[in-house]
């Protein structure tokens, strides 16, 4: 697995009420949700974004509600994966499990600027900066969460349990 | 090793006689929560993996507060979603409008969560129960529609952060001024991934309710939990409202901290948290008079009884602001008829404010009192991110009750001690 795209640089706590607004969570839909990613803080993201580019954060990303409809906007808008210096834990627990890969840099978090071309290996947590010529080493999951990974999120690993 | 309040319950869940901090674990749950925005998407997760049964018909809660009474079609359809899934999975804990209250006010009220509970909520607030001695966590969608099926979920054990408040508190500082102020000592994410164990003399002389003011914003420093031990005033608490199994733990006496945080709460005065972030927060004389153009109390923060009162004995025999819309929603229909039956109501009234039946309303910018471009409101909510109440270019100050109503009466970011 390899995703490659444009990085769009945000700051600290980017809170799940600027991800996607609470006045657009009367639905869940991703391809609805998507239209309003990121809204309040960067009005031109959706214009912008194209499949598979890449958020880059800083500290505490997706801090605030427990909005799952946070990463699904994110999904939806067809971004591949997003990076940061850390997450907050429950926006980590919904990545994990609705399957958006998220990776914790503070490397990549602090060097990458907005629009360099990033490739990334999530299974290695090697992240390339093509524009930059530069590498940085995130960190690996956890076995037991590549486990819920791998049976294709935490519900399809519940019905194995049982 | 001794283990904290947190680890005991942990380990308790999870089968064993200890766990440590970075461990990940299965544990059981007492009670699995979830709202109208939430619980609609876990549904769906559940459905679609093709689970036909739930664990426990008992131990599930499903209250629709955040957008009820419905505001429009869509949300509508979504409370349609949650109420046709508890009459088909006989729900025991369905909360329908009229019985309904803001979740987190509303689990304690009913005696559903207590000292030794884990609990989890697809809501990020779920926190708020710490205050009688639960682990309790908020999870997203999918977390809780596993949980539904399994009676378990999985949690790496956080390391705990001790926070200790010592001294008497000047008057009119509340609990939300103690949490509030550590949230400006320690940042929003001062406590990511940890847990945060709140102990010290003051918490003696704070009621229950207070108490959950305070543990419901140990979110807001990115704390997985918060939590207090369950004292008399707690067990007397959760009895009263009908819970049965109370497991009241302590931390040992050589448990492992990663810090600890003192406080002198005599030196702490009543707090405002300036936009856009809990953190931003500063003493109210140091903003005081900052125009504003509405008020809102309530919420699973500040809308028990106690905050009602609070608020109440600002407002007394005062008239809100002219150029202030003043709102405030009793967190539950218990709250609401108690604040009928003990006069609040007139004063609210009296006081030209507008009380609204329980919902979370405008402290998500849902309904019910959003913001226009460049308006300023003070709440006794939890968030003032950006466009949280309304539109991206208004503004929240979050204080509490008393300095909320004080304000209200003045138009102007205000202490009460200016108004009573
Ligand atoms: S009152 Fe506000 S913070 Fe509390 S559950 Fe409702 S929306 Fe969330």
């Amino acid at each position: 697995m390899e995703f490659r795209g444009r990085a769009f640089k945000y700051g600290d706590n980017i809170d799940t009420d600027v991800i996607i607004p609470a006045r657009y969570l009367n639905t869940h839909k991703p391809e609805e949700l998507a239209r309003h990613c990121l809204e309040d803080l960067d009005p031109t993201f959706v214009t912008r974004v194209k499949k598979g580019d890449i958020i880059v954060g800083g500290r505490n990303f997706g801090c605030g509600s427990s909005r799952e409809h946070a990463p699904l906007a994110i999904k939806g808008v067809g971004v591949s994966c997003v990076i940061a210096e850390s997450f907050a834990r429950i926006f980590y627990r919904n990545a994990i499990n609705i399957g958006l890969p998220i990776i914790e840099s503070s490397e990549a978090s602090r060097q990458i600027d907005d629009g360099d071309e990033l490739l990334v290996l999530p299974e290695e947590g090697l992240i390339k900066n093509l524009t930059k010529n530069e590498e940085y080493r995130g960190q690996n999951f956890p076995d037991f969460i590549k486990e819920i990974i791998d049976a294709g999120g935490l519900m399809q690993y519940a019905i194995r349990q049982a | 090793m001794g283990m904290t309040i947190t680890q005991k319950i942990l380990a308790a869940h999870a089968g064993r006689k200890f766990v440590e901090p970075g461990e990940l674990i299965l544990a059981t749950v007492d009670m699995v929560l979830g709202n109208d925005i939430t619980a609609p998407v876990a549904i769906e997760e559940f459905e679609k993996a093709g689970a036909t049964k739930v664990f426990d018909n008992e131990k599930i809660a499903l209250v629709p507060d955040h957008f009820t009474p419905c505001k429009d079609i869509k949300s509508a359809q979504l409370c349609k979603r949650v109420r046709e899934f508890a009459k088909k999975h006989n729900i025991k804990n369905y909360f329908e409008i009229g019985e309904m209250g803001v979740e987190h006010a509303l689990l304690p009220e009913k005696g559903l969560v207590g000292p030794g509970d884990v609990v989890i909520g697809a809501d990020s607030h779920t926190c708020t129960y710490g205050a009688l001695g639960a682990f309790a966590t908020g999870v997203g969608s999918t977390d809780m529609a596993a949980a539904m099926y399994m009676g378990k979920t999985w949690f790496k054990v956080p390391e705990t952060i001790k926070v200790v408040y010592n001294g008497k508190r000047q008057p009119w500082v509340c609990a939300k001024d103690l949490i509030l102020y550590t949230i400006g000592n320690i940042g929003v994410d001062g406590a990511l991934y940890k847990s945060l164990e709140f102990t010290g003399d003051t918490l003696k002389d704070l009621t229950v309710d207070e108490r959950l003011t305070i543990t419901n914003m140990a979110v807001e420093a990115g704390a997985k939990n918060g939590i207090m031990v369950a004292d008399e005033k707690v067990v007397e608490y959760v009895r009263r409202r009908g819970k049965k199994e109370v497991r009241v733990y302590k931390s040992d006496d050589d448990a492992c901290y990663e810090k600890i945080l003192e406080y002198d709460v005599e030196a702490i005065q009543p707090q405002v948290a300036l936009p856009h972030l809990p953190e931003n927060s500063v003493a109210v004389d140091e903003v005081s008079g900052i125009q504003i153009d509405q008020v809102v109390i309530g919420s699973c923060t500040n809308g028990r009884f106690v905050d009602m009162k609070q608020a109440a004995e600002v407002l007394k025999g005062k008239k809100a602001h002219p150029y202030v819309r003043l709102i405030i929603i009793p967190a539950t229909q218990e709250v609401y008829k108690r604040c009928v039956k003990e006069g609040l109501m007139d004063i609210f009234l009296e006081a030209n404010a507008v009380v609204s039946t329980p919902t979370c309303g405008p402290c998500l910018g849902g309904h019910m009192g959003i913001l226009a471009e460049g308006e300023k409101a003070v709440a006794t909510t939890n968030r003032n991110f950006v466009g949280r109440m309304g539109h991206p270019k208004s503004e929240v100050y979050l204080a509490s009750p008393a300095v909320a109503a004080a304000s209200a009466v003045t138009g102007k970011i205000t202490h009460p001690r200016e108004v009573v």
